[in-house]
């Protein structure tokens, strides 16, 4: 397909450069590279467009595995969670996105509360438990992972950890810690901060991190990576990222996760999660897609390959990963998330976004 | 047809109107209905941004006057400054040593300081965040044999300014050479005489007549680091540009990100008029240096040792260091099993994406550039100027305004190629525009005119006589949009269709999850990619020059 449009453009601009107006070529091969639209490679099963605020190298690999057991082509456009919610909030009713796949409960809130997702059956919701669902049934869970202070291993050890998120504030740690105010895992957290603490507490726990010298980073991936190197001797993620580090590396890199104790905000289990939008061209699709993730090959992808926590029964986790039940997480309702835009404004206001 | 019949007659006065201005005639209407309908649409995303950013209504004034508007401008204001001024530094003695001196290697030297242009900046600023990061190769080694361990961090400021500085010296070189080639050396070397020494004499003559030359590089080395996304981004130093798309990613309230868009165009543009300004001046001083004469290159003697130091360490780090950092972690990928099985696709979608840019930015500019160089008019000139507004449009802000335009308004172009293509023309016509007039301007109208009274059209005319004649020009124009459309960074991350992988993209998206193996291949790639127009364009300079010359 490719190729043909290419060729045909170096055909028009040939014709054009020797014979008539460069204008006329231009505008044909436009007409043709519109109507190539060129990564779409025509299938049998149809076609979904996937909006993704998850990362390409996490979601790629299981989209291109639907797409080879269904036939249904895959176009999937990524982006942060708050800036693919975002976008769809833009585009409204002329979004041309199936579902949206958000890496948080935060986001698939705040775009059910425009009313932009539809119903979905209960057959898919019974898969889940019913923690990791939209009190409404209109998005559903796909994976769990909590929120854990990784730290350097050569530096720190368990008993040097503090007790309480809240902690990291003291002046000891002062220059020492990473996080990713525009990571929408880290808003999340700072929503369920505001639910449980209260506006004026987590304004105050944001500024005095600031003030603390809090290092910001783009990603998560990136504030590992310096809690390995010695660069950070801590950083605010998800507990994921230490098992995929660690896999690419084969073996320990310097850096272990800590999980805060006694139900701490700072443990936080939030889930990925995806809802069709009322307006999807391709609304049977995207419910094969959603079965696909919930069923044992999309599961089992997650659970071995992002290591994260599967959110349907009988799924083994990867090695080494502490059982979810052993997590101390706070108690919070997961669709109390929504105001992302609420946290997205605090994040502004104190300079951190 | 009282047109035609009066070229007839000025044509048929022959040899009385020997130098005959081209203004005299009326430009057709059409071709004055195709200019402004370009003109229009390179003011479309502007006119959107102020209209979003006007929606913010009461908040405009409390967003404008917060106290981290006024730290992100500072933060960009304090990168150009600093990056224009370095490159200045880097690029004068480089430029002044090849013209000027028998420096060992000068003919090699040339290309070489001018060749950093096609490594694209994100692309060596990755390649010196792993080498001079915390724990990158540099800092541990001089951890270990030094014991240095306060190395400062390569990000932020320093990283943004070391990787912009070394990568927008060629600009600075490529004009600075250019004027040298103009200026004569004669007061150069009757300072010599009278006892001054070389750098004195160098400093008090040659500077002084270089100057509009060097200000007119550093504001074009000033406006790419002002507009520059990848870098900062990489770097993570908050200027208006990294601002932007923190702001276009993390808020559900977008016109803020519209507001300090409008903030970004109006530095950017404040350094378009005082470089278009400043170009007229170097024109005017160039003037009256057309003096054939040998050059007498200065002795160096001693110095030649310092001075190839310096072109060694600025062509190391600028040329030397990114390439072998990228062809070592190729290597390494491909050992590890990396198939970069996507780089054949991804690489005809950024050449398809350069071509068909290239192709339509050339034709949107041909009609603005045959009216503002065939025909002396008001018109002509106010749309000459509005396609040069593009400069002053970085690329996130022409991004941004096209996601909102194409999400509300033009959803038919939502996500396309189409659009993506219209942005890209948006911000590189001026390129297509600068060098497609100075071509037509070589075309001697009285040729044009005997076409005309031989009893050909107009079209035809332009055809047969003036397009053959300005095709060289209007090619390297189109080089030109070619080689910066493939390294484009925020419109294709912002405006691509879905699934639509580049190069440039592939790069932006394995950095930023720090696959640098992955980034590998693509970059390299963009590099080779970029190396041809390059070459063309580098070809039909020296020609000029050499023309020039004679």
């Amino acid at each position: 397909m490719s190729y043909r449009v290419h060729g045909a453009i170096q055909d028009v601009g040939a014709a054009s450069l020797t014979r008539r107006s460069v204008l006329t070529g231009a505008v044909a091969a436009a007409g043709v590279v519109a109507a190539g639209r060129l990564p779409v490679l025509a299938q049998d099963g149809g076609e979904i467009t996937v909006y993704s605020g998850r990362n390409e190298n996490l979601i790629g690999p299981i989209l291109t595995q639907f797409q080879e057991a269904t036939g249904i082509t895959v176009n999937a456009r990524y982006g942060s969670t708050s800036e693919i919610a975002a976008t769809i909030l833009e585009e409204g009713a002329n979004s041309p996105a199936d579902v949206f796949l958000s890496q948080d409960a935060g986001a698939l809130g705040a775009v059910q509360a425009e009313g932009l997702f539809t119903q979905l059956p209960e057959a898919t919701l019974g898969l889940v438990d019913p923690r990791y669902n939209s009190a409404d049934g209109l998005w559903v869970g796909l994976t769990a992972r909590a929120r854990v202070l990784a730290y350097n291993t050569e530096e720190l050890t368990e008993a040097d950890l503090p007790a309480s998120v809240n902690d990291l504030t003291d002046a000891s740690w002062n220059g020492r810690i990473g996080w990713a105010p525009t990571n929408a895992s880290f808003q999340s957290f700072i929503t369920a901060y505001r639910v449980l603490e209260g506006e004026d507490a987590a304004k105050a726990w944001l500024e005095a991190m600031s003030a603390n010298g809090t290092v910001t980073f783009d990603g998560n991936g990136a504030i590992l990576q310096a809690v390995a190197d010695g660069e950070l001797s801590g950083g605010l993620i998800n507990h994921y990222y230490l098992y995929g580090a660690v896999a690419e590396a084969g073996g320990p890199i310097g850096a272990a996760n800590y999980y805060f104790p006694g139900g701490d905000i700072g443990s936080l289990v939030n889930v990925t999660g995806i809802g069709i939008l009322q307006t999807a061209p391709n609304a049977a699709n995207a419910q094969t897609l959603i079965d696909y993730l919930l069923g044992e090959e999309g599961q089992t992808y997650f659970a071995l390959e992002t290591s994260e926590y599967p959110v349907v029964a009988g799924i083994e986790t990867v090695e080494g990963l502490p059982a979810l039940e052993e997590i101390e997480a706070p108690d919070i309702d997961l669709s109390d998330l929504a105001d992302l835009q609420g946290t997205l404004e605090l994040l502004a206001e104190v300079g951190l976004v | 047809m009282s047109l035609a019949a009066g070229t007839r007659k000025h044509a048929l006065d022959g040899p009385r109107w020997p130098a005959r201005a081209a203004g005299v005639r009326q430009p057709p209407l059409v071709l004055v209905a195709l200019a402004l309908a370009v003109a229009a649409l390179v003011l479309l995303p502007l006119i959107y941004l102020i209209i979003r950013a006007s929606e913010a209504g009461e908040k405009f004034r409390t967003l404008l006057l917060r106290d981290r508007t006024l730290e992100i401008l500072i933060n960009t204001i304090l990168l150009s400054v600093s990056v224009a001024i370095t490159a200045a530094v880097i690029a004068v003695p480089a430029a002044w040593l090849v013209a000027r001196t028998d420096m060992p290697g000068g003919r090699w030297l040339s290309p070489l300081f001018a060749l950093p242009l096609v490594i694209p900046s994100y692309i060596g600023a990755l390649t010196f965040i792993v080498i001079l990061g915390p724990r990158g190769e540099l800092s541990r080694w001089l951890e270990k044999s030094a014991g240095i361990e306060a190395f400062p961090s390569i990000y932020g400021f320093w990283g943004s300014w070391l990787a912009l500085s070394l990568f927008t010296a060629p600009y600075v070189f490529l004009t600075v050479s250019a004027a040298l080639q103009g200026i004569d050396p004669v007061h150069e070397e009757a300072a010599r005489s009278l006892g001054k020494g070389s750098i004195e004499s160098f400093m008090r003559t040659t500077l002084r007549q270089l100057r509009p030359a060097i200000f007119s590089g550093m504001l074009l080395s000033a406006l790419y680091a002002v507009s520059d996304f990848g870098v900062v981004s990489l770097m993570r130093y908050d200027s208006l540009t990294r601002a932007i798309f923190v702001q276009y990613q993390a808020s559900f309230d977008r016109s803020y990100a519209a507001l300090l868009g409008l903030v970004l165009v109006a530095f950017a543009l404040l350094l378009v008029g005082a470089e278009s300004m400043l170009r007229d001046k170097a024109v005017y001083y160039r003037i009256g240096s057309g003096v054939a004469r040998q050059r007498q290159p200065r002795q160096l003697g001693w110095k030649k040792a310092p001075a190839l130091l310096f072109a060694g360490v600025v062509l190391l780090l600028s040329l030397a260091l990114p390439l072998i950092v990228l062809v070592r972690w190729l290597v390494r990928a491909l050992r590890r099993g990396e198939s970069f099985d996507q780089l054949l696709t991804v690489t005809g979608n950024t050449l398809v994406l350069g071509i068909a840019a290239a192709l339509i930015t050339t034709a949107a500019a041909l009609p603005v550039a045959l009216l503002a160089g065939r025909y002396r008019s008001r018109i002509g000139a106010v749309i000459e100027r509005t396609t040069y507004i593009g400069y002053g449009l970085p690329g996130i802000v022409i991004g941004l305004s096209f996601v909102f335009l194409g999400a509300n308004y033009l959803i038919q172009l939502y996500q396309t190629v189409p659009l993506l293509l219209l942005a890209y023309m948006v911000r590189f016509i001026p390129q297509a525009v600068g060098s497609t007039k100075s071509s037509l301007m070589q075309v001697n109208p009285r040729m044009e005119d005997a076409s005309r009274g031989l009893g050909r059209s107009w079209t035809a005319t332009m055809a047969r006589i003036t397009m053959p004649i300005a095709m060289p020009g209007v090619l390297a124009g189109a080089a030109l949009v070619f080689l910066t459309v493939v390294k484009e960074l925020p419109m294709t991350i912002l405006l691509r269709p879905t699934g639509m992988d580049t190069l440039a993209t592939e790069v932006w998206t394995a950095s930023s999850d720090l696959r640098y193996g992955e980034a590998s291949g693509p970059a390299l790639m963009l590099i080779l990619v970029s190396a041809i127009p390059s070459a063309v364009i580098f070809a039909r300079a020296r020609q000029t020059a050499m023309r020039g010359d004679a």
